[in-house]
């Protein structure tokens, strides 16, 4: 085993190392930094020589691509080129965006994992009855779905619901502003409304996307269990079929639904960041959008190693949980 | 592409003798030998659902190419006045620049359908050819593929393609290469599977026996074996192009001005759901109208390809 997770280690850091390569070479060779100075009138050839030489624009890729390595090694990752960001600091523009992306997406997703859990376990216990058909048809529709457009449909109806409060003498409740940068604050009754009213919509609107994936999911590995071996053998020892079904089917069954969701991670950030922009929320989407519109490079740097790294953890964790769980894996 | 299509909806799926499930196995024909092609064919001419949706999709394509011409809208010259409400002359309205929301939604739906076949067309070829011959010949070439994949799946593609169409530019047809080449991954995983399980049967041995080289067996040999899981992946690939371009582009990352696609088309409409409800309405039915009819045609290619392994 720990020789299995050494090795899983170090596959991913070579990994994280050749896709930083790649990414730095893509993102250097997909635009001008100096453009925005370029355009400006009065700007001498020689100030536009200086600014590369300061910028180290005049190195070849490698030895930026080397630079760029250490500093992010060594906790400096660069400041924004662009234009009126005021040559912000990379490393902490990125660590607030992340902050407020991760706990939409963490949030949505235990929420999609567990509804579609259980709809899609019990959609297999029942297969073929009305339940069933409801949650094939609904994930089905979902799955057809552009994921922003779930979020404008939420948002539009939500401030018309704000509307309805407003008009009955309440506070409007649903923000479609992101979280406050402060946090929330006030009585614990208030910051359950805020924080309710901020997250309500645009988890929903990306936990259904999710959850169409899990209950399909999670419903075949349900049918492959209940169909195994074990489970006969479960019943013929005279376990109650609740016994049987919670303790023997779905533990099993849940392996793959939990794995596919680590392995899938990437795919749900990208679905974060669009769904983000319909909301309005400050995060990596905005950041990202953002710094492709302004061709910022150390800012899209920082962007794509933390989001690269996110990922592969994801995948390292479930590349050992999946062989800590089921062993065949590590010997296959 | 309409080419191939446009047989199969003449045929009337209401005659078909009764199938109690939309379905038939249609292995047990009362003695009469048929092929495989055959067999799947059958089976996907009595599959409702998927024929229903093949139907459908092919009149939407028919009419999104057809219908502006009747029509006869420019997108550039706008005569009509900003936000006009629903008429005879503006089926949908205008939009705020006064052009025809009908027109550019017939237009977006083409853009987006040829973006998504393109996307899906180079991404099968990729997937396929490395995929196979990954899990042909293992080793040295299986880990090297392995590890491409693994470098291809660390970055969300949305960041990725974005950056890329933003500095090789927004046309339709460079968004539909650039998605190609980040949506091959799933695609190589299913066919190295069965290229691995494949190889090990005689008739590949046989091959290799006499003397075929890899190419040969790749083509000739593995890909014809496994057809029905390449076509199944490549229309659900269809699907997710479609929608991957939609979210792109109404972030403002994918299709650029002059070209539009119904992603472009939400994003400048989509303000108006509140007040003017049938301009975010109209492109976003057009969008679940192609994915879902593309979804409905993969499961039913997969019953068909595969009668053992349904969805259901």
């Amino acid at each position: 085993m720990a020789a299995y997770i050494v090795r899983r280690v170090l596959i991913s850091i070579g990994v994280l190392l050749v896709a930083s390569f790649l990414l730095y070479v893509m993102v250097a060779s997909s635009g001008d930094p100096l453009a925005g100075l370029r355009a400006r009138p009065g700007i001498t050839p020689e100030a536009i020589d200086a600014t590369a030489r300061q910028l180290g624009l005049d190195q070849p890729i490698l030895v930026r691509y080397w630079e760029w390595l250490t500093g992010i090694l060594s906790g400096n990752w660069g400041t924004s080129v662009a234009l009126g960001q005021a040559q912000a600091q990379v490393l902490p523009a990125v660590g607030s965006a992340l902050w407020v992306t991760i706990r939409l997406v963490v949030i949505a997703e235990i929420i999609a994992l567990l509804v579609g859990g259980a709809v899609g376990a019990i959609a297999a216990l029942r297969q073929y009855s009305i339940t069933d058909y409801t949650a094939t048809t609904l994930a089905f529709v979902l799955f057809a779905m552009p994921v922003f457009c779930i979020g404008i449909i939420l948002k539009v109806y939500g401030i018309q619901f704000n509307v309805l409060l407003i008009d009955l003498g309440l506070d409007r409740w649903l923000t479609t502003a992101g979280p406050p940068a402060g946090g929330f604050t006030g009585s614990p009754g208030e910051v359950f409304f805020k924080f309710t009213g901020a997250y309500l919509l645009p988890t929903i609107a990306l936990a259904a996307i999710s959850f169409a994936a899990y209950s399909r999911f999670q419903r075949a590995s349900m049918l492959e269990t209940m169909r195994s071996d074990y489970v006969r053998t479960a019943r013929a020892k005279g376990l109650t079929e609740r016994q049987v079904v919670l303790r023997h089917a779905l533990r099993n069954a849940l392996l793959p639904v939990t794995t596919y969701f680590a392995y899938n991670f990437g795919a749900v950030f990208g679905g974060a960041i669009v769904t983000e922009q319909v909301f309005g929320w400050n995060g990596m989407g905005s950041l990202l959008v953002r710094s492709i519109q302004q061709y910022d490079p150390n800012m899209l740097m920082g962007w794509l190693i933390v989001t690269a790294t996110i990922v592969v953890l994801f995948n390292l964790i479930a590349d050992i949980a999946y062989s800590y769980l089921d062993p065949r894996i590590r010997l296959g | 592409m309409a080419e191939t299509t446009q047989a199969t909806p003449t045929l009337h799926p209401g005659k078909v003798p009764d199938p109690p499930s939309g379905r038939s196995d249609g292995g047990d024909v009362g003695g009469a030998f048929l092929s495989q092609g055959q067999l799947v064919r059958r089976r996907f001419l009595r599959h409702r659902a998927a024929m229903t949706a093949l139907t459908i999709l092919v009149l939407f394509i028919l009419f999104v190419y057809i219908a502006p011409f009747f029509l006869g809208y420019s997108l550039t010259n706008l005569s009509a006045g900003s936000y006009e409400d629903p008429s005879p002359a503006h089926v949908f309205g205008t939009d705020q620049v006064g052009a025809d929301v009908f027109s550019l939604v017939m237009k977006g739906s083409q853009f987006s359908l040829q973006i998504g076949f393109i996307a899906a067309i180079i991404s099968t070829v990729v997937g396929v050819l490395l995929g196979t011959t990954a899990g042909y010949l293992r080793r040295g070439t299986d880990t090297a593929v392995s590890r491409v994949t693994d470098l291809f799946l660390v970055v969300p593609l949305q960041a990725v393609a974005a950056i890329l169409i933003a500095g090789l530019g927004g046309s339709w047809w460079l968004v539909g290469l650039i998605l190609g080449f980040f949506l091959w991954m799933p695609i190589a995983r299913v066919t190295r599977a069965e290229a691995l399980a494949l190889s090990q049967r005689e008739f590949v041995e046989a091959a290799r026996a006499s003397g075929a080289t890899t190419w040969r067996i790749v083509t000739r040999h593995l890909v014809p074996n496994m057809i029905g899981t390449i076509v199944v992946n490549a229309t659900l690939t269809l699907a997710l192009a479609v929608l991957t371009e939609a979210a792109l582009s109404f972030i403002g990352l994918g299709v650029q001005i002059p070209d539009t696609s119904l992603g472009l088309v939400l994003n400048q409409n989509y303000t108006q759901l509140g007040t003017r409800p049938w301009l975010f309405w109209a492109p976003f039915v057009a969008i679940v109208l192609i994915s879902l009819t593309i979804n409905f045609i993969g499961d039913g290619l997969r019953d068909a390809f595969d009668p053992r392994q349904t969805r259901r």
